[in-house]
């Protein structure tokens, strides 16, 4: 070839297009705010109804966890994400749908090593990384603590 | 390589709903309209598709698979099950291959090497592709809200196979040229296109010199599946040559759907892609006469996840085979 | 009036959040799954500093709904049980307070599985 790879690299990203900035991010914006506000909607319904605050935000995260793997399975949800992009990942409800959608996919190749072991092939990094990084924070608190005393 | 004997003698593309969709809807042997088929699982339905489209390769020429000498076959998934299962059940001798999306070209030339050197009679080439099988084995389960970039292409849920013999007739395959594995550097998993293009411009180059023709000889330079960022970049890089393809060039991956109205992105992209734009559209053209010569180049970007999770780069193929309305001498 | 500020808030903050994470995609290159992570540890470091709360106070469902919200609960949760369990509640907490959206998730997701099959794309406008 005559061109090196480093100015091959050059012209390659003059010509793929980024994606377009000032479409992605409102769409984001509104969808992932409507879904906060659904949220806020719950947590309000189920505290009228007698929960206390911790129970209401519990009920209310898995209200919305329901919710996204019902549209997981209608394939409405991918169909939405396809427009609201960080939308519809950032919210629980994005994590409800990396939970659900390998479930799903994976069936065919059996409950258990199919369904059952591949569960967690996109959510279980979230997991790992967030109740090792509470670990840490607490053994800190923890230290922390026995000086304060 | 050149050729002298060697002919299609029959072809035929089986596509999905969304490709029958496309701008050359109407024009393939048989639609799948729920991309399904009846069977089972994707993997499952990947098979059925080639195995109907061999199917339609052997009805056209009146053939059975007894009287076949030998399949050449891949695809894209892992020990290219589309491949071995669909056309398990033909008992005709069979050798798998795997070029990812240039998978077909690999095929044909491989086919018409074997035939015009005396050793096969007829020799069929097939390969399929299928989104649902591709996106489950590459990118992420079929209902997850994974965002596509811009330049990510979509893989065609389509099949094409061609029978290669001698029958006198045309379209005549008259020439091929082997890829060279070119490594761009590219890392991208959603920028196949920019992985390929320059494999294209290497195979289609050292063709043409080895020809002595130029693209203005040609009605046609038909590419696999580079989509809209390949092709821009492939015409940059003939353009540092002084050459302009522009205006001789389609690309399948462009060819295949309605970029305006179907959300694919950058473009078409699978084994099956090329196929059945071929099988179903092309070689139509060339046999009727229309076209009198044509280049095909398939592109392939030899793509393993596992590479490119280990900050491996993407490598890209690219073989070009030279089909012709006219016998060579 | 006070209960449509409390939605405007829930709105906006979810969705700067959300905002955010767009700009992660298109800039930076950064996969989702690598989004999602970066995420819930962010949540628990903001949870653990003591920044996050008072954010969930004033915002909602706008600070709890996005997955740093699933990390400050994790934080929260860590807080209480080595509160009342000493060095051993580092290793309980996070999986305590977490609990019903896991177990939410693992559940749903396995009728879901059960009741639905998997998609083909047919792609449309």
């Amino acid at each position: 070839m005559n061109i090196s790879n480093e100015e091959y690299g050059e012209l390659a990203k003059k010509r793929s297009h980024g994606s377009k900035l000032y479409k992605t991010v409102p769409m984001a914006f509104l969808v992932g705010g409507l879904i906060c506000t659904l949220g806020e909607v719950l947590l309000n319904v189920y505290g009228m109804i007698g929960l206390n605050k911790d129970d209401a935000g519990a009920l209310a995260s898995m209200t919305l966890v329901f919710l996204s793997i019902l549209f997981t399975g209608l394939e409405w949800y991918d169909r939405i994400a396809q427009h609201a992009g960080a939308g519809t990942l950032v919210p629980i409800t994005g994590f409800a749908n990396a939970v659900a959608s390998p479930a799903l996919d994976f069936k065919s190749e059996g409950y258990v090593l199919g369904l059952g072991a591949k569960m967690f092939v996109i959510a279980g990094p979230v997991i790992v990384y967030g109740i090792s990084a509470s670990v840490v924070y607490g053994i800190i608190y923890y230290i922390v603590g026995l000086f304060m005393k | 390589m050149c050729f002298r004997k060697p002919s299609i003698i029959s072809y035929a593309a089986v596509v999905g709903k969304a490709e029958n969709e496309g701008p050359y809807g109407g024009e393939f042997d048989e639609v799948i309209e729920d991309n399904k088929g009846g069977a089972d699982t994707w993997e499952q339905s990947e098979a059925l598709f080639q195995r109907r489209a061999v199917g339609h390769v052997l009805r056209k020429a009146e053939l059975t698979p007894d009287k076949i000498d030998l399949v050449i076959a891949g695809d894209l998934l892992n020990q290219c099950v589309g491949s071995s299962y669909g056309l398990k059940d033909y008992y005709m001798p069979f050798l798998g291959i795997y070029g990812a999306c240039s998978t077909f070209a690999e095929g044909l030339l491989l086919s018409a090497a074997l035939v015009n050197a005396g050793y096969l009679d007829t020799v069929i080439a097939s390969t399929s592709s299928h989104f649902s099988t591709a996106e489950r084995q590459f990118r992420f389960p079929l209902n997850y809200g994974g965002v596509r970039t811009p330049t990510a292409q979509w893989t065609a849920t389509a099949s094409g196979a061609a029978l290669v013999g001698f029958s006198g007739k045309p379209p005549f395959i008259r020439a091929a040229t082997i890829g060279k594995i070119e490594d761009m550097g590219i890392t991208d998993l959603n920028n196949m296109g920019a992985a390929m293009a320059g494999a294209a411009y290497d195979t289609l180059t050292r063709h043409m010199k080895h020809r002595g023709t130029h693209p203005q000889d040609y009605d046609l330079i038909i590419t696999g599946d580079l989509g809209q960022v390949g092709s821009d970049l492939l015409y940059d890089l003939f353009q540092r040559d002084g050459v302009s393809l522009k205006e001789h060039h389609k690309d399948c991956g462009l060819m295949i759907y309605d970029r305006a109205s179907q959300d694919v992105h950058a473009g078409g992209s699978g084994c099956g892609c090329s196929a059945s734009m071929m099988c179903g559209h092309f070689l139509k053209r060339v046999q009727s006469g229309e076209l009198k010569r044509i280049l095909y180049c398939a592109t392939g970007a030899l793509m393993s996840p596992t590479m490119v999770q280990q900050g491996g780069s993407i490598p890209g193929i690219a073989h070009c085979v030279e089909i012709s309305s006219e016998q060579g001498g | 009036m006070d209960m449509f500020l409390e939605y405007l808030w829930a709105f906006l903050i979810g969705g700067a959040f959300c905002a955010v994470g767009q700009l992660l995609i298109d800039l930076t290159k950064l996969t989702p799954a690598r989004i999602l992570v970066s995420y819930v540890v962010a949540g628990v470091i903001l949870g653990a500093v003591g920044v996050y709360e008072p954010l969930i106070e004033f915002a909602g469902g706008g600070a709890t709904v996005p997955l740093t919200g699933f990390g400050s609960l994790l934080a929260k949760g860590v807080r209480e049980a080595v509160d009342e369990h000493g060095l051993i509640g580092a290793f309980m907490g996070g999986f305590t307070s977490s609990a019903a959206g896991i177990s939410a998730a693992i559940f749903f997701g396995l009728l879901a599985a059960l009741c639905f099959k998997s998609g083909s794309k047919i792609n449309e406008t």
